[in-house]
């Protein structure tokens, strides 16, 4: 019988892309299985996830120790690397065998070449770049009342065109986080989402489920022809990467340095030292080569959700501000007073960076002396 | 005057260089080394910049006056200085070869102006001759197949990065005042010629001015360019192209200051207020914002006039460098004031806007020389 | 050989976004720029260009004033420019995008040493969909964040950046490649540019000129082929403001850690 994507009936089960590589699983996989599960609770179906690579039998069954029912395990020599052409070909054919009827994958550099080319492959919709995901409509109403600035109880939710209670809604941030925008994929299954790392909450490993976890071994076809673009090479990055999504404080400089970057880079450095965190920077300090881009915060870098978030010398352009606007707690420290960051700031000082940040040092400094 | 889409591309286009490209590291380098800046410069030209005025074949692009004073315009917007850089070899140094030349020299020299991979000064002014060019001191002598010129031109711009010199001098002592001149291209790097000690101006920093000396500088006489005897009135006439360039320049500056102004205006609070809600402010914003209309309005006809009837254009461009100048002042001047005690200090862009506006209405004839232009056109 | 390059004109969303009340956006208000991205992309498409001297076409879905767009595109440098533009395309998700403006290219004819490039993303959408569905759609080999780009006849060797590191990838053409914008520095119109561009080759392709490509059908295209609909759309939350503490000098910072402090923030 020919795939059918628009037979909806047909399709069932969650899916999670689950991205390894060099045989170690991305920490986005565990917060995608966690968010796949509970879609999956939402729908009354089963979670799997989908995992490809060359000998990596290993790391599947913690896969359920997140959540997953079932993990679907691709292992051929020729999958060892991830490649746009083996992937998509093994991801449709499994999709087309098993059909689920919604698939996530994190939106990692990997992932936004992977989904878009299986969703026109598998002729349905996808979602770019989620950061909330909903089945279930009260849970999305609500999620409303706080996410959004909606007046929920005058918004009808109802649909002529399709079942607003079964359909997955996929909420993301457009116009450089402006509006948000709310996508279904009505018509056709799976409805697909790529999902922004650093966004969904991991739930607490239970080994329970990771022993319970049962391992399919499909049958595949995949052969080195398939294979157009070859990876030939792959390089780590020599300077170890600064990990701001698990950051716990971040200490953020932007265009306020200017009149002495070294000098405010190394401030904010010796900042986030003493407090125990690392160094973000706005999209103006990457982009004029003060710091490396994977210091950016906001809508083309990094989504953060830290402790404690200190803005120094950020003015809080919107892009930024998607970025970091859920930090738990906000300072900032501007020379400006009508700087708009200090409109989501918890605590703001007006002042130059290069004078308060030394004098917040030795605050804390003492304080600790003190306790 | 609405542009067409041409016009409005390319200032588009000129906006969008000047806004990236002329970074405040550099404009506050420019201001306080004085020095020339090669990179930009280079960089310009590899745009066309330095050629818009020259024609194709000559290695220009062979673009009207509106589309040169909509780049100046937009690059003294962002920094005055450097809007001079792409000016020289348009108006004072390339005009009088295009207006004057030889076939020959044309094909010599233009090139390599228009390409930026060669510098033109242009020197007319004497410590003893200003708005009174007429007063030429230096000479130019025959002796066999070429000239000797003495003499020391003054307040010459760029100068010590130049590699020629539109050189004005006496050819005929017989002749009484402006009669008599001849102009020369000298290569800067000839035997007598030395460079006096750079100026310290008020404004404009980093496009170097100083004395240039002559002594028996010897020059071959195909470096005679135009008529013998009758260099002058291509001076007057290069002028009247140069004063619509200083023209826009001041439109520039005019507009700098505004846009500096509002930003604080909305920005500054006192008394609980943002200074824009104001009336004394809002009625100091309307005045320059008229002002700079007005005076871009008349420097886009007075180019209009050039590309179109270029004999009868001298009015209209002293109109609009008169008119320009005094409003870049005018300008200034408020934008200072509504910054208060910030305006004075040099961390403010203003601060520099205020000392470069200055000069707009002293250069390429003063706004009193342009009135007597205005009114002796007006009476003639 | 010649180099396909696809642009896309988006509302400057740097500057001051105005939303209707409804949660659309306010498009009137706002300016147009070339899609960032898709400026590394010509850019990469006239390195190319000055190296290997080939012709370099520049495509764009969407309404007659991205015309403007183009022009600008060919006074950089770009040699011909091709608009497919019609009221059927309106409306269109990134699946139906790719698939007309794969229609386009292949009516405008891929070669076998062709090079299709496009930006890493669009500024508006942020999806970074259309590239790869477009070189699905025309069964292309693709490589996406292509942060170096080298081309020896018809092979293709790209770097492709990860997150953590880059991969190597060789391929043949033709081919997509996605470009990011740490691959160059795009360069500004000229002055010459600016000149002529208003007299170089620019097609419209409209509904009936495509029409009748395999790839284009009623159900497949604008706003009712789309398989992704907006359900909902808004704004987001605004934070209310909190404290600004009075002063910057330590008594400031002191108060300020003793509050961190206080609330166990620290």
């Amino acid at each position: 019988m020919a795939y059918d994507s628009s037979d909806i009936a047909a399709f069932k089960n969650v899916w999670v892309f689950c991205e390894q590589r060099q045989g170690e699983m991305m920490p986005t996989t565990f917060e995608l299985i966690s968010e796949g599960r509970k879609l999956a609770d939402e729908l009354g179906v089963e979670l799997w996830g989908i995992l490809l690579g060359d000998n990596i039998e290993g790391i599947a069954s913690e896969l359920g120790g997140y959540g997953a029912d079932k993990v679907l395990v691709c292992d051929d020599p020729l999958l060892k690397n991830y490649t746009t052409d083996g992937y998509t070909k093994v991801i449709c054919d499994m999709v087309k065998e098993y059909k689920p009827e919604v698939m996530i994958y994190g939106a990692s550099n990997i992932g936004r070449d992977l989904a878009p080319r299986c969703a026109a492959r598998l002729h349905t919709g996808l979602c770019a770049d989620c950061t909330h995901l909903d089945v279930d409509l009260d849970g999305y109403i609500n999620f409303l009342k706080t996410g959004s600035s909606l007046d929920v109880d005058n918004v009808n939710f109802e649909s002529k065109l399709f079942d607003v209670k079964k359909n997955l809604k996929m909420t993301r941030p457009a116009f450089g986080g402006h509006l948000m925008a709310t996508i279904v994929c009505p018509r056709f299954r799976p409805a697909m989402a790529t999902v922004r790392p650093g966004v969904m909450q991991r739930r607490p490993f239970d080994e329970e489920g990771a022993k319970k976890v049962e391992l399919i071994h499909p049958k595949f076809e995949i052969s080195a022809d398939d294979i157009k673009a070859e990876v030939i090479d792959i390089q780590k990055a020599g300077r170890k990467l600064v990990d701001l999504i698990g950051a716990d404080v971040i200490v953020s400089v932007g265009r306020g340095i200017s009149k002495d970057v070294e000098g405010g880079v190394k401030l904010a450095e010796e900042l986030a030292e003493v407090l125990g965190g690392v160094v973000g920077a706005s999209r103006a300090v990457v982009d004029s080569g003060w710091m490396p881009n994977d210091h950016q915060v906001g809508q083309t870098g990094k989504t953060v959700h830290p402790r404690i978030y200190i803005a120094c010398g950020i003015s809080g352009a919107i892009q930024h501000k998607a970025g970091m606007q859920d930090s738990e707690c906000i300072i900032a420290i501007n020379k400006n007073e009508a700087a708009p960051i200090f409109e989501i700031a918890d605590y703001g000082i007006v002042g130059d960076l290069f004078k308060v940040i030394p004098l917040l040092i030795d605050s804390y400094k003492e304080a600790k002396a003190e306790a | 005057m609405i542009l067409d889409k041409k016009h409005a591309l390319q200032q588009k286009l000129f906006r969008e260089f000047a806004e990236t490209e002329f970074t405040k590291e550099l404009q506050d380098r420019l201001d306080q080394s004085g020095e020339f800046e090669w990179d930009i410069f280079k960089k310009m030209a590899s745009y066309g910049f330095t050629g818009v005025k020259i024609p194709r074949k000559y290695g220009g692009t062979g673009s009207d006056s509106l589309t040169y004073v909509l780049m100046v315009e937009e690059f003294a917007r962002q920094d005055a200085v450097l809007s001079i850089y792409v000016n020289t070899s348009n108006s004072l140094g390339g005009g009088p070869i295009m207006l004057a030349g030889s076939e020959e020299q044309k094909m010599k020299y233009l090139p390599k102006i228009a390409s930026g991979e060669e510098v033109i000064a242009f020197g007319l002014t004497e410590p003893g001759a200003g708005s009174d060019a007429g007063g030429t001191a230096t000479t130019a002598v025959k002796d066999g197949d070429d000239y000797i010129i003495n003499g020391r031109k003054t307040f010459i711009s760029g100068a010590p990065v130049a590699d020629w010199i539109i050189c004005f001098a006496k050819t005929d002592p017989s002749q009484k005042g402006s009669k008599g001149i001849s102009m020369f291209i000298v290569d800067m790097k000839a035997k007598g010629i030395s460079l006096g000690a750079n100026e310290h101006k008020m404004g404009i920093g980093g496009y170097p001015t100083c004395d240039v000396v002559f002594e028996d500088v010897r020059v071959p006489k195909e470096n005679l360019l135009g008529p013998l005897h009758k260099g002058f009135q291509y001076a007057m006439k290069t002028l009247n192209s140069g004063r619509l360039g200083i023209a826009a320049q001041a439109v520039g500056i005019a507009q700098s200051a505004l846009d500096e102004a509002v930003k604080y205006a909305k920005e500054r609070k006192q008394f609980g207020h943002a200074l824009a809600d104001f009336q004394g402010i809002k009625f100091m914003l309307a005045d320059m914002a008229t002002d700079v209309e007005a005076a871009r309005q008349l420097v886009h006809y007075a180019a209009t006039m050039m590309d179109t009837d270029k004999d009868n254009a001298t009015r209209a461009c002293s109109i609009a460098k008169y008119f320009a100048a005094e409003a870049a002042n005018r300008c200034a001047y408020k934008a200072v004031q509504i910054h208060g005690g910030y305006g004075y200090i040099k961390e403010y862009k203003v601060e520099r806007i205020y000392r470069d506006a200055r000069i707009t209405s002293i250069y390429e004839g003063t706004s009193q020389i342009q009135q007597v232009v205005i009114a002796s056109d007006l009476l003639k | 050989m010649k180099i396909l390059v696809t642009v896309k004109q988006v509302p400057d969303t740097s500057g001051k976004v105005a939303v209707n009340e409804d949660g659309t956006l306010n498009r009137a208000s706002m300016q147009t720029i070339i899609n960032p991205d898709d400026l590394n992309a010509v850019e990469a498409a006239l390195e190319l260009r000055d190296k290997l001297g080939c012709k370099v076409v520049a495509f764009t879905m969407g309404p007659g004033p991205a015309e403007s767009m183009l022009r600008e595109i060919e006074a950089m440098g770009v040699d011909e420019a091709v608009l497919v533009s019609a009221r059927e395309f309106g409306g269109s998700d990134t699946y139906a995008t790719s698939q007309i403006i794969a229609a386009a290219l292949d009516t405008y004819g891929i070669e076998d040493d062709d090079i299709i490039m496009a930006g890493r993303q669009a500024i508006d959408g942020d999806t970074a969909q259309v590239g790869p569905q477009i070189a699905e759609k025309l069964n292309l080999p693709q490589v996406t964040y292509a942060g170096d780009i080298e081309v020896n006849g018809k092979e293709i060797t790209v770097k492709r950046m990860l997150e953590d590191g880059y991969m190597t990838i060789k391929l043949k053409t033709p081919c997509m490649i996605t470009c990011i914008k740490e691959l160059n520095e795009p360069r500004y119109m000229t002055v010459v540019g600016t000149e002529e561009c208003f007299d170089m080759p620019l097609t419209v392709m409209d509904y009936p000129a495509l029409k009748d490509h395999e790839l284009i059908d009623a159900s497949t295209i604008g706003l009712k082929g789309s398989p992704t609909n907006i359900y909902k759309s808004f704004t987001p939350p605004q934070k209310g403001a909190g404290m600004i503490l009075d002063g910057s000098g330590k008594e400031t910072t002191d108060k300020l850690i003793g509050i961190l402090n206080e609330k166990h923030i620290i």
